[in-house]
């Protein structure tokens, strides 16, 4: 899937909650339907990003995981 | 919109955490969050706070430390600075924020900090040792507050 990234959120090496909380920071800036991608290595983050889109109504349209990153791909709502 | 009151009365550096990370969040997912600080939590609040606070394996023996150390050793003059240098460089090791990071997250996504006006002047605290931005109150104010939560949480 190709996906139109407006922004990137590198939260790698960072620990819960900040990845979360600066991803929010992050789609405070962007419109409805713009897509941030974010990287993480926190593990938690996985279960965090879906509950955290869940609760807010963004759309977690793609995660993937390679190498001890985690990416995740937010449409804002 | 929701609501969640905390209450934080521990103030040693594992302690400090598990509040302010909640709120941090709890403020990114629009849930209206206060902190009542009163008796040790108070420290949190303090300028000095990433300096101030310690943490002890005295009495918490789920503190994982390099080698089992007896708990009458832990009580040593300078077991507790070890102890405190030993999980600051875990911290940093593992993309913690520091206290005072997550307290400006806090205050600049609206979450209340409320201190306890008894506490403070039983200690003899100062307000000028406090940052700034804080509310001051006492259990009534925090009563106020909760009665209307979603969620209420002690630590």
């Amino acid at each position: 899937m190709q996906l139109n990234i407006s922004k990137t959120l590198d939260a790698s090496g960072l620990s819960c909650p900040l990845p979360i909380v600066k991803t929010k920071k992050e789609m405070d800036g962007l419109s409805s339907g713009q897509i941030l991608e974010i990287i993480s290595t926190d593990p938690g983050t996985k279960n965090d990003m879906a509950a955290w889109c869940k609760r807010t109504g963004n759309e977690l349209m793609e995660s993937a995981e390679q190498g001890g990153k985690f990416q995740f791909y937010v449409k804002k709502s | 919109m929701k609501k969640m009151s905390i209450i934080s009365i521990h103030g040693t550096l594992d302690m400090a955490y598990p509040p302010l990370i909640l709120a941090s969040v709890a403020a990114t997912l629009d849930i209206s969050t206060t902190i009542y600080f009163s008796f040790y939590g108070l420290n949190i609040l303090r300028k000095d706070v990433d300096s101030l606070l310690k943490v002890s394996p005295l009495g918490n023996p789920a503190m994982p430390m390099p080698i089992p150390i007896p708990s009458i050793v832990q009580a040593f003059p300078g077991m507790t600075a070890m102890a405190t240098s030993m999980m600051k460089s875990m911290i940093k090791k593992n993309g913690l924020a520091t206290i005072s990071e997550l307290i400006a997250i806090c205050q600049e996504s609206g979450v209340r900090l409320i201190a306890c006006q008894m506490a403070i002047d039983l200690f003899g605290y100062k307000k000028e040792d406090f940052i700034n931005g804080l509310e001051y109150g006492g259990a009534a104010t925090y009563m106020e507050d909760a009665i209307n939560s979603d969620i209420h949480l002690a630590f």
